[in-house]
């Protein structure tokens, strides 16, 4: 048992090191190190503190101290893990959301340049359709009201 | 406007959109490039269509709710989606539109299936794991949508306005077709079939690798119950009203 909760130790030691280093070196950003460090922290107050995991255990009522440990520690891990599916999740549908609307504005802004381009100057009107740009603006009208035919 | 999603299409996008002129020569066409790591950007423009390039490689349901997004945005009426490998047959596309404008319902699917003289032998023709798939999502989407539905997978679809509205706040992701038809269903909107033809792909090649064929079911089957759920009147949708 006394090794158990001394790899323990060392395996949430080595947890909290590794993620502060990684906050250092910019790979991780602090509020997503948080869950790690809480989870780390966790672990080593009870890889340290024996008597707290013996009550868990009778509060628990699992006679092993060891599969006690090694539950809390699945449970520990399962919680980060589901708080990050959460947040890429959002990230995710974020990104998604960023990203049509980047390109549905270039693709207006194109169309605008095209537009004034020819309203403007023909010379420059003839650059840009040699180009193949002022097409998106003639094939999509920008008026309301316009169906497929 | 008939919408073109396409990702690596450089090979058969060209043809697609002259193929799709030719049958409706003032339509709006436009190609919604995925982030394609070829020339389908520049194949499309040469042909003359409007392009909408993403900044990133969304997947299929993200890239065609992108067009719906700006078919809505510049008030479209109606969209015909076209995939950009030429399995669809553009000379379909009047027999869709017509249907959307006729028949009164917010969403026209291309049928593959639909009147096809040996219905098993076109079933089969995919290979017989995507018969098993298309048998599989017929058997469930039947109880779901009150009615049966011959071909849920196919991309080839007419969508009118008001499901526009819907699709460009809502859609799948990943694997669209069938959980779009349920998403639709949710709102109580029509939908029919009418026949159309599907030829091989002209280039590129499938999304749809090994891994991913055991994935989509699960992943399909996962969306549409948790779709179910949302239905209006189920308790779970009354929970998450509250």
């Amino acid at each position: 048992m006394d090794r158990l909760l001394g790899a323990m130790t060392v395996a949430s030691l080595l947890l909290i090191v590794l993620v502060l280093a990684s906050v250092r070196r910019e790979h991780i950003r602090v509020e997503y190190s948080i869950s790690w460090l809480a989870a780390g922290l966790a672990l080593l107050v009870l890889s340290l503190w024996k008597s707290l995991d013996q009550r868990i255990a009778i509060a628990l009522k699992i006679p092993d101290l060891a599969v006690t440990l090694l539950t809390i520690c699945g449970v520990v891990f399962l919680g980060v893990l589901f708080a990050f599916s959460l947040r890429l999740s959002q990230l995710k549908d974020s990104s998604i959301k960023l990203a049509q609307r980047v390109a549905i504005l270039e693709f207006h802004v194109e169309s605008l340049a095209a537009q004034r381009a020819i309203n403007n100057t023909p010379a420059r009107a003839d650059a840009a359709s040699a180009q193949g740009r002022l097409r998106a603006s003639t094939d999509v009208p920008l008026k309301p009201g316009q169906s497929v035919r | 406007m008939v919408l073109i999603p396409a990702y690596n299409e450089e090979g058969a996008v060209a043809s697609v959109v002259e193929e799709v002129r030719a049958v409706v020569a003032d339509a709006t066409i436009l190609v919604v490039d995925d982030c394609s790591d070829d020339h389908t950007i520049q194949e499309a423009r040469r042909t003359g269509a409007s392009v909408l390039p993403l900044p990133h490689h969304l997947g299929l349901g993200g890239c065609v709710q992108a067009g719906y997004r700006l078919a809505f945005d510049l008030d479209f009426d109606y969209v015909i989606r076209v995939d950009g490998d030429g399995q669809h047959d553009p000379r379909d596309i009047p027999a869709l539109l017509t249907a959307l404008q006729q028949e009164n319902c917010e969403m026209v699917i291309g049928s593959r299936f639909l009147n096809a003289a040996n219905p098993r032998k076109a079933l089969l023709q995919g290979g017989w794991c995507r018969a098993l798939g298309i048998a599989l999502f017929r058997s469930i989407l039947r109880p779901i949508l009150g009615r049966p539905v011959s071909d849920p997978t196919s991309g080839f679809v007419g969508v009118n306005r008001k499901a526009l509205e819907v699709f460009s706040r809502a859609f799948p992701l990943e694997y669209p077709e069938i959980e779009a038809l349920v998403v639709l269903q949710r709102r109580r909107f029509r939908f029919m079939e009418v026949p159309c033809h599907i030829r091989e792909r002209r280039a590129g090649k499938s999304s749809i690798t090994a891994i991913k064929a055991f994935y989509f079911p699960v992943h399909v089957l996962l969306g549409v119950f948790v779709n179910v759920l949302l239905f209006p009147g189920s308790r779970i949708w009354r929970i998450l009203r509250k």
